[in-house]
């Protein structure tokens, strides 16, 4: 079942309370990544509908939002997403090339998951770090002036990390 | 060296803190305007000083604050736009990185001008590390009595939240914004009413870019004839300039508005050159939703006139020869880049961006893409060239919103100015795909004063 813990409750009250009394829906998108961040990297109907439940709106009023934003995930992605940028600036830096570097180590295409389900690639739009191109973010940071050895060092880490 | 005024202390050791901060002049300028100078006297400086909006528009920030409605009982609000997701821009990161506390002053000076008890910092999803920055200077700030009630003993009461985005480059457009903070989707609403009368929950408000609000620090440390002295004729003081591309030095400097466009890439006090000894070949001054301009139209005006770093001479010549200082974010290209190319990586990004709403944006951006990966990908007719000016005339001017225009002149400048190149495109379909088309004449001096 979907439940946030005691400690994670507390933190959305204290999101609610940011707002003027009755508008609590504001607190809809803040709410969303708690909840992606502590079931699992994605958002699933069930955890939509225990978001809805919390905030006092509609379940469609949380899936129209959900659909909206690209930092949502509606399917299960694997424990590290890489999420490589790909707009004109990151491009004309190179970003190309490190795209096909990653698909190959991986052996995985834009949007797949490995098999053991560790990593997923995305592809994505501008993520204001284009004078440090190219670049990724992976979870709450980003990484830059990334090259196939640096994407090396990343891949090893994150294995580590797993084990 | 240009003078500096935003990142004047940014070399600091330690700036991010409070203690440092304060130790270097910090809320100096939040005490003078709180305890000896008012609401008013604020307003009249931060006119005074000619700010323009950092977040692309460039809107007079004094007389967008006279705007705001001022109903009995109606509390108002202050929004600083932290979305910051216009490609080639990345200024605003750099200011809440390392200086955080030079935002928090900016929007305590502001919301008191304003009469804003509450203030939203709306910042995109994706930084998702600087919130936690932000909060702590909040929290330093609030300690040290600059927030909550009764600040510094002056009646003043000023909460600060950081709220953040979700993906979604719509957002930074200030009635998305404002919908996306009231838990929706980002859609654009129909002005009017403006959000100086109906924002926030239908709450008179303002929206400003985060680099905007910071400016007004220094506006009320120095006072506004002191900024004016800063740049030249409408563009006064100081702006950030985030370079990108193919450059020896990417990064975020703050300029002088009175130097060169060709100082700042050639400079070694800015962009230092063209990355490899390459030579220069196109530029997009302002963010991806300003027009290219070949390196000839780049650094002399069709006039003949050296190019400045100034909203006024980057617009000279209007979309038919010049372009627009815009966020600030500086793409560079290098003889190798391929200009069909890079049009596709916008157009492919305004389709993914647009919201929806109005046919001409939703349908259009996503033909210009697809007509535009035909040219790139070799598949691509003369007469294809023709539609994509059409496609692109057809979106300008017919949207709720100017992310549409936003995505059409970057195709109507790349199709105007190196027309040649696409059709080299079309004509050497399997050539284009092994190499690019190179400099052609982009960077020769003009031989005439262009025509329109
Ligand atoms: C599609 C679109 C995206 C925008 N993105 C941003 C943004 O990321 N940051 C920003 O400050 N302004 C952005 N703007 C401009 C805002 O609508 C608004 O004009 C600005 O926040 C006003 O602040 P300023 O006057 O201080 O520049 C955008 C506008 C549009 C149409
Ligand atoms: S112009 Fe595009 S982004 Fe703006 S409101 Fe219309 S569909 Fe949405
Ligand atoms: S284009 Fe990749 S971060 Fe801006």
């Amino acid at each position: 079942m979907v439940q946030f813990s005691e400690e994670k409750l507390n933190k959305v009250k204290e999101i609610i309370a940011r707002y003027p009394e009755g508008k609590q829906k504001s607190a809809l998108i803040p709410v969303l990544h708690l909840a992606q961040e502590s079931f699992g990297g994605w958002l699933s109907a069930e955890t939509m509908d225990y978001v809805a439940s919390l905030l006092q709106i509609k379940p469609i009023e949380v899936y129209e939002v959900a659909t909206f934003y690209s930092m949502f995930n509606l399917t299960p992605v694997g424990k590290y997403l890489f999420e490589v940028c790909q707009t004109g600036p990151c491009m004309v830096s190179g970003s190309d090339n490190i795209i096909e570097y990653i698909k190959s180590k991986l052996g995985i295409g834009v949007g797949e998951t490995t098999p053991d389900g560790m990593f997923t690639l995305k592809l994505v739009e501008c993520l204001g770090a284009c004078g440090y191109a190219p670049m990724m973010q992976l979870g709450k940071h980003y990484r830059e002036h990334l090259t196939p050895a640096k994407v090396d060092e990343i891949i090893a880490e994150c294995r580590a990390k797993a084990n | 060296m240009g003078r500096k005024l935003l990142l004047e202390n940014a070399h600091i050791e330690g700036i991010r803190y409070y203690d440092t901060y304060r130790r270097n002049g910090g809320y100096a300028a939040a005490e003078k305007a709180l305890k000896s100078m008012g609401p008013e006297a604020v307003l009249e400086e931060v006119k005074k000083s000619g700010l323009r909006g950092r977040g692309g528009a460039g809107f007079p920030t004094g007389m967008k604050w006279s705007f705001i409605a001022k109903p009995e009982g109606v509390p108002r609000y202050l929004v600083c736009n932290a979305d910051e997701s216009e490609p080639g821009t990345f200024k605003d990161r750099y200011l809440m990185e390392f200086i955080p506390h030079l935002l928090i002053e900016g929007l305590l000076i502001s919301s008191f001008t304003l009469g804003a008890n509450a203030c939203y910092i709306y910042i995109r999803g994706e930084y998702a590390w600087i919130p936690d920055i932000l909060e702590q200077a909040i929290a330093e700030a609030k300690n040290n009595g600059w927030l909550g009630k009764n600040i510094q003993g002056t009646g003043f009461d000023l909460e600060i939240y950081v709220q953040r985005g979700a993906g979604a480059y719509i957002c930074g457009e200030e009635t998305a914004l404002i919908e996306s903070l009231e838990g929706k989707r980002g859609n654009p609403r129909i002005k009017p009413p403006f959000p100086a009368v109906k924002g926030l929950w239908q709450c008179p408000t303002v929206v400003n870019n985060v680099e905007t609000l910071a400016a007004v620090v220094p506006i009320i440390k120095y006072g506004g004839d002191e900024y004016i002295k800063l740049g030249t004729g409408k563009s006064t003081g100081t702006k950030l300039i985030s370079a990108c591309g193919n450059i020896n030095k990417p990064g975020v400097y703050e300029i002088e508005m009175n130097i060169s466009v060709e100082e700042f890439i050639f400079s070694d006090e800015y962009c230092g050159g063209i990355r490899n000894g390459k030579r220069l070949k196109a530029c997009i001054p302002g963010g991806s939703s300003v027009p290219v301009l070949p390196a000839n139209l780049l650094l002399k005006t069709a006039k003949g006139e050296t190019r400045m770093m100034t909203y006024e001479s980057l617009a000279d010549g209007g979309f038919a020869t010049g372009s627009m200082l815009g966020s600030g974010g500086f793409i560079v290209m290098d003889e190798d880049q391929c200009i069909v190319k890079n049009t596709l990586t916008f157009a492919r990004f305004y389709h993914h961006e647009s919201c929806g709403q109005c046919s001409p944006c939703r349908e259009g951006t996503g033909w210009m893409e697809k007509v535009l990966k035909n040219i790139e990908t070799g598949k691509g007719k003369m007469s294809d060239i023709d539609l994509l000016w059409d496609i692109q005339r057809k979106i300008e001017g017919n949207t709720i919103c100017p992310l549409g225009d936003a995505a059409a002149w970057p195709v109507a400048a790349a199709i105007r100015h190196f027309r040649d190149e696409f059709e080299w495109h079309v004509k050497n379909p399997e050539e284009a795909q092994r190499r690019n088309f190179g400099l052609a004449h982009y960077a020769d001096p003009l031989p005439v004063a262009a025509t329109v």
